[in-house]
Formats: C-alpha cells, sequence, structure tokens
C-alpha cells in the first residue's frame, strides 16, 4: 500500500485543506486551493503518468448523483474514485426528477443509506448541493449547480494555467463568452482572484451578470480590445440549454466578435494559452484549427481534470477519516 | 351578559388618536364605558405595563382552503391569525376552484363562521379563474360578501384588462389588489437581481419589474378613477412613484411585509427556500426607502402575507421551491425590531399601519376601540423577549426563515367579539 498521508501539504499545525464538503470556490482560502493543486500534481506523476492504481480509498463508496445529463465531468469523477480503488455508484435522473414524490434529498439519502461516504453532484438548480449537504452526513462534491460553481473545473483550470506558467502572478486570464449562465466563469473568477491573477470577463452586455465589477474582474465587450493583454483565453461555451429568450442576434454575429480563430490569435501574445471547459462547439467558440492547434490545452485539461477530481476525493475522505469537520 | 375587564393598560387607538394609560371594558361583545354599579365581572386582565389596542388587521393571507388543506385550512389560519394578535384576515383567491363566483366567496364565510374564532373576509379574483383575460363576475363576488379584487400573486398582465377592472369595480366601491410585476422580467426569477443573484447563478427578479407596473397601475387608477392597492412594495422606485402618485390625489393605497424590513438578498447565500418570497428580498437601499414610506404615510398597510408551504416543497431545489413566507405568527414582533427597535416610529404609528391602515384599504369597519365598536383586541407586551419557534406554529406549516430569531413584543391576549380567543398562559 502507498501512503500519502506523512508529507500532506500545510502548515506545521495541520493540513491546510481541512473542509467535509467542496461545494464552491467562493469559500475557499488560497491555501486550501494551492493544497487541492498540490495534491492533484502528486497524483498526476503517481497514479497518471505510470497508469498506476493506488489504493487510497479503497473500501469507500463514492457516490456519482447527476440529476443533469454530464458525460465529461461524470466519467472523469468515476475514473477518479476508480484510480483511488474506490467503489462507485453511478445515479442518473434526465431533469429534476421529481413531481409530488422523492424529493432530490430523498434520492441522496437513500443513496447514502446504500453506504456512500462521499457524494458527487451535478445539479441544474444552484445551491442544490449545498441544501443536500446540510441534509446528509456523507461528504458532498459539487460537480457543477446550475450557474452557480462547477468547483472542479476552475480547478483544473487552475492546475494546468500553473503548470505551464508556474505561477499567477502578473498573469491575465480573460474568460470569454457568456458569462451570465456560466458556473464555470464564477467558479474561476473566484479561485483565480484567490491566487493572484487579473481576470478579464468579455462577452456581450447581455451575457454579462449585473455588478460583476465588484468580484474584482474587469469587463470587455470586445474580444479584439483584449487579446494583446491576455496570457490565457477560456473560452467558454455557450449555453443553448440555459438561456431563456434570445441574448444576442445570431451565432454568427456571436462567432463574428467573440470567436477564436487563426486570425484573432495571430493578434494574441505569441505564448497564449486556449482553455475552454468543453464541451465546445466547434466553429463557435473557437475555429477547429485552433481548437487542435499548438497553443490548446484543452486535452490537458481533461486529463488535469482527473488528477483534481482525484484529489478533491481523497482529501475530502482524509478529513472524514481524521474526524475533523469544518 | 359578558363583562370583561382590561385593567390599566396603556390603550392606544390610533382610529380615535388616544393613547393613554386606561381601563377598557367589553360588554357583550361591543367596547364599552365602564359601567357605573359594581356589576360583576367575567373576565378581568391586569394589562398594567401593557399595551392595549384594536385586533390587527390582516390585508392579504393564503388560507388555502379550497384546494391545498393540507397545508391549511381555514380553521388553522385562524388559529394561526389569533396567535399573531390578528382578529381579521383578509384571505386571496389563490384557491382551487378560485373564488371567482359567488358561491365560492359564500364557501369561505360559511367555512369562516364554523370556525368563529375570527373574522375572515374574503377576497374575489379580478377576472375569471385569475387567468388576466376576462373580468370574473365581480357585482356578484361583492354581493355574496367579498371586500376586494385580486387575482392574487399573478398579475394581470393586460393593461386593458386592469383598465377595465379598476373601472368596474369602483361601480361596486370595491379596491383591486395587484401585485405589480412584469412576468416576463422575471421568469425563470428566483431572488432580487443584483450583486447577490450574479454571485449565486440564481434567476434574477429585478426592481424594474415591479417599477414599470406600478407605474403602469397608477396612470391607469389616475385615468379611471379606481381605487388601487399595490400589494407589498418592495423597491425605492415604486414608493417613489406612489408617494407622487398619492400627492396627485389618486387613490392608491400599498402595503408592505416585515419581512421585507428585516431581511435582504444576501440572505440567500444560505440557500436557505424559506427566505424565497415573492417579490423577492431586496438590498439595503431599497428597505430604506420603504421605512421612509412608512414613516411618512406612503405606506399605511404592513402586511404578513401569510403564504403556508409545506416543508417537502421547501426541501426542493430553489427553482423549484415555491415562494412564501409563514407569517402571521411572526408579524407583530419583526415589525417591533423593523420599526420600534430601530426607532423610527412609535407605538400609535406602528398599530395605525396594522389595524386602521388596513381597515381602510379593505373597506371594513373594524380596527377601533371606539365605543360601540365591535370589542375586537389584542393585549401586547411590548418588552418581553422570547424566541421565534416555527415548530410551535399553529398554522399546519412552518415555512419561516426567523426560527431561533430573539425578538421583543409578544401578543398576550386577544379577545374577538368580547370573547378571549387566545391568551399566551394558556399556550405555553
Amino acid at each position: 500500500m502507498t501512503t500519502t498521508s506523512d508529507d500532506q501539504p500545510g502548515t506545521p499545525d495541520g493540513p491546510a485543506w481541512t473542509g467535509k464538503h467542496l461545494l464552491g470556490l467562493q469559500d475557499l482560502s488560497a491555501a486550501e486551493i494551492t493544497a487541492i493543486l498540490d495534491q492533484a500534481a502528486e497524483f498526476k506523476s503517481r497514479s497518471l503518468e505510470n497508469n498506476q492504481k493506488l489504493d487510497l480509498l479503497d473500501g469507500t463508496v463514492v457516490a456519482n448523483l447527476f440529476f443533469e445529463p454530464s458525460t465529461r465531468t461524470r466519467t472523469s469523477f468515476s475514473l477518479a474514485a476508480k484510480r483511488l480503488s474506490a467503489d462507485t455508484i453511478d445515479f442518473s435522473a434526465s431533469g429534476s426528477s421529481l413531481s409530488k414524490g422523492e424529493t432530490f434529498i430523498d434520492t441522496a439519502r437513500n443513496i447514502e443509506a446504500m453506504g456512500a461516504s462521499l457524494v458527487v453532484v451535478r445539479h441544474s438548480s444552484p445551491g442544490a448541493p449545498h441544501q443536500l449537504a446540510r441534509r446528509i452526513d456523507a461528504g458532498v462534491l459539487n460537480a457543477g449547480d446550475g450557474t452557480h460553481e462547477h468547483p472542479t473545473q476552475a480547478l483544473l483550470d487552475l492546475f494546468t494555467i500553473r503548470e505551464h506558467r508556474g505561477s499567477f502572478d502578473g498573469l491575465t486570464v480573460t474568460l470569454v463568452g457568456d458569462i451570465l449562465h456560466s458556473r464555470v466563469a464564477r467558479s474561476n473568477i473566484w479561485g483565480l482572484k484567490k491566487l493572484g491573477a487579473r481576470v478579464i470577463v468579455c462577452g456581450p452586455s447581455t451575457l454579462i451578470p449585473p455588478r460583476i465589477e465588484e468580484l474584482g474582474v474587469e469587463v470587455s465587450h470586445r474580444l479584439d480590445d483584449v487579446l494583446g493583454e491576455t496570457d490565457c483565453i477560456n473560452l467558454l461555451r455557450i449555453q443553448f440549454e440555459r438561456q431563456r429568450g434570445a441574448f444576442f442576434p445570431s451565432i454568427r454575429e456571436y462567432t463574428h466578435f467573440y470567436g477564436m480563430n487563426s486570425e484573432r490569435l495571430k493578434a494574441a501574445r505569441p505564448d497564449v494559452m486556449i482553455m475552454a471547459p468543453g464541451p465546445i462547439n466547434r466553429g463557435v467558440e473557437l475555429s477547429q484549427e485552433v481548437a487542435d492547434g499548438p497553443h490548446s490545452v484543452i486535452l490537458d485539461q481533461v486529463t488535469n481534470g482527473l488528477a483534481v477530481r482525484m484529489a478533491c476525493l481523497y482529501l475530502l475522505k482524509r478529513e472524514q477519516d481524521r474526524g475533523g469537520v469544518r | 351578559m359578558i363583562r370583561v375587564l382590561i385593567r390599566g393598560g396603556r390603550v392606544i387607538d390610533p382610529a380615535s388618536g388616544r393613547d393613554e394609560v386606561s381601563d377598557v371594558w367589553l360588554i357583550d361583545g361591543l367596547v364599552a364605558e365602564s359601567p357605573d354599579s359594581d356589576l360583576a365581572v367575567d373576565l378581568e386582565v391586569d394589562a398594567t405595563g401593557k399595551i392595549v389596542c384594536p385586533g390587527l388587521i390582516e390585508t392579504q393571507a393564503m388560507l388555502q382552503e379550497p384546494g391545498w388543506d393540507d397545508d391549511e385550512t381555514i380553521a388553522s389560519g385562524m388559529a394561526a391569525a389569533v396567535a399573531g394578535g390578528v382578529t381579521s384576515v383578509a384571505c386571496l383567491p389563490e384557491t382551487q376552484p378560485v373564488v371567482d363566483n359567488r358561491a365560492a366567496v359564500e364557501f369561505i364565510r360559511q367555512q369562516a363562521g364554523r370556525v368563529g374564532a375570527c373574522h375572515v373576509f374574503a377576497i374575489g379574483a379580478v377576472t375569471k379563474h385569475r387567468q388576466g383575460e376576462e373580468l370574473a363576475e365581480i357585482g356578484q363576488l361583492v354581493e355574496g360578501g367579498a371586500v376586494a379584487l385580486s387575482d392574487g400573486k399573478r398579475p394581470v398582465a393586460n393593461a386593458e384588462v386592469m383598465r377595465r377592472g379598476l373601472e368596474y369595480a369602483r361601480m361596486f366601491g370595491c379596491r383591486v389588489f395587484h401585485h405589480p410585476q412584469v412576468p416576463e422580467l422575471v421568469a425563470g426569477g428566483v431572488m432580487h437581481e443584483g450583486l447577490y443573484s450574479t454571485l449565486l447563478g440564481l434567476g434574477g427578479m429585478p426592481a424594474e419589474a415591479e417599477e414599470i407596473l406600478v407605474a403602469r397601475d397608477v396612470a391607469l387608477a389616475e385615468m379611471t378613477g379606481g381605487s388601487l392597492h399595490l400589494m407589498t412594495i418592495s423597491t425605492a422606485a415604486s414608493v417613489d412613484i406612489v408617494r407622487r402618485a398619492r400627492a396627485r390625489g389618486v387613490d392608491v393605497t400599498a402595503s408592505v411585509t416585515p419581512h421585507h424590513l428585516v431581511l435582504t438578498d444576501a440572505e440567500m447565500q444560505t440557500f436557505d427556500a424559506n427566505c424565497k418570497v415573492d417579490p423577492p428580498l431586496r438590498s439595503e437601499e431599497h428597505i430604506k426607502a420603504l421605512i421612509e414610506g412608512l414613516v411618512d404615510g406612503t405606506i399605511e398597510v404592513i402586511s404578513s402575507d401569510h403564504r403556508p408551504v409545506p416543508a417537502e416543497e421547501k426541501e426542493l431545489e430553489l427553482d423549484l421551491a415555491p415562494f412564501g413566507i409563514v407569517g402571521l405568527e411572526t408579524l407583530l414582533p419583526l415589525c417591533v425590531r423593523a420599526l420600534i427597535d430601530s426607532e423610527r416610529m412609535d407605538w400609535p404609528q406602528l398599530i395605525a399601519l396594522l389595524t386602521t391602515g388596513p381597515a381602510k384599504v379593505l373597506g371594513v369597519d373594524k380596527g377601533t376601540l371606539g365605543l360601540g365598536a365591535i370589542a375586537d383586541v389584542v393585549v401586547i407586551d411590548p418588552d418581553v423577549e422570547w424566541t421565534i419557534d416555527p415548530a410551535a406554529f399553529r398554522s399546519r406549516c412552518s415555512n419561516s426563515p426567523f426560527g431561533g430569531w430573539q425578538v421583543r413584543g409578544r401578543v398576550e391576549s386577544v379577545f374577538v367579539e368580547g370573547q378571549r380567543v387566545f391568551c399566551i398562559e394558556d399556550s405555553d
């Protein structure tokens, strides 16, 4: 058996991560975020790069409760749990099942009664994981709640940036597109600001939520204006399924102003990183050649997602075993 | 003959401007002069150090009957009312079937009459099935006993229908109660649109959605000469529009809820569906304006906007959980916290907002301790501190974000038509 508990990142007084749940990055400190990233780096080299399964969660049951369709996040969490030797339960319900009958909390309690001690939740309603965390004993990991937060996506974005750039000092990250409906944007803003990056949000005025500047970000409506000062461009997916009504006149017009293509790449910094949380709409947020080009780190993000999710599952379980409750 | 003597309290009767330490006699269900002879007293209440005032009047409660009597009945709603010091309740027609015809009004009056714990007034629908398309049979609703007209929380979006409703209701001397909110601006909304909706990713309900219809409704009331009541306004500009309209002589009244005075949209960070209300909790600057509106008389009514929602529905996802706070039993202490503890007004001003203001808006002959008036009386201990416990509510539901709050001011005794219907000692 391989152990890691003797060389945890943290202060001499204890580990930096002591949380019971992972609900969002808004509530985390820079030290807590760094603790997760450091753990993920270790798992990446120890497990993923050697294709080595670890037995750290042997005997633990991890439940993936997906009340909203998802392929990559669910698969990533599921594989992360298996790489740590956990048993997994996958539960998917399309939409919020529940007429008058079982509530989503009932569903989670049922799964918990089957022995799950970590519950990964994806839900279309903001706050659903927080509501759940109040009602069940298991640790809750938010795998995306409506338009609120998607902490593990932001963590893997942070991980990928740190891996390529080493640090966040003096770094400018631009989040492009549908900020209003994006949980990825919110979690990224919290994480990036806490770690010291400069953040620009860039999108049509109809897709920038009110008072977003108060989170410490700059707002731009023209990608061309900010390209030259940006180190990392994170191209958010247009959330067709979350939009009611028309927020912009046409996809063609959107792509005209915000689509990342080879021409815009020429105007960008030579070492610019192109990121996208996926699934991408090819030809909308970014063109084929940019998505598959040398600046793109999109597939690194997917690999890193696995490492980050292993770290989150492991750290939560470690604190559970330690009896630490925050 | 039933004689009740309430001795030595601070008697506050805003209808007559009375505010003095005095005895109050209730004889045979009416407020009476002190009898000359030494007649036997059936019940004597020592009100030293207490406030004695008219029973409070609620202008808009959901009593859920007919249709949702799992969640509340007229009887349980009345029990909640008297426990909150409320002796007259007007109930909204958000029932199944809708109270849009005479028979439905009479059903409510009959159910209330069977219980008899307090007075219940029915509000009829403005439009058939509350659909906002065709006028309901307003004249017959009024003949059946409806005191006001409203489609409840469903706005009359069509301006033409609202215009005709105001015009037609005027003929019967009835006020139209309206929930001003442009439906398409709040579609999918869960909370006030602002910094916190941005942080939480929850659907926003902008202040302007309310203000646009407040302005429209005021214009229609001015045009038609109709009587308009704006139910539980919540924004600074709404207060301003109402203030200016009233100065011009438009017959418009407005109410606010106590929860809009003591909670802000920041509360939604708890993701507690008990904070999900319609209109939504707003930000500090709106609260400031609402309180100014109450202090200067622009807003004449405080309403608990009592809306029972069962726990299993409040446990749903925030997007799906119904709006509402169960309010009758916390009405008074929350008002005390918002207005008396903060020294924004004195007791007679507050009691007017809970008695004479509501009586005027409903057009009912209640809310006074004048000689010969129906003896609906409340004895309040203004200083006692207590802790709100939703589990102890008489309402069938406990959807309140105020559980555990330390509050001041409590209803001690309640009389309806001279009979004691609530006494705090019996209830503990």
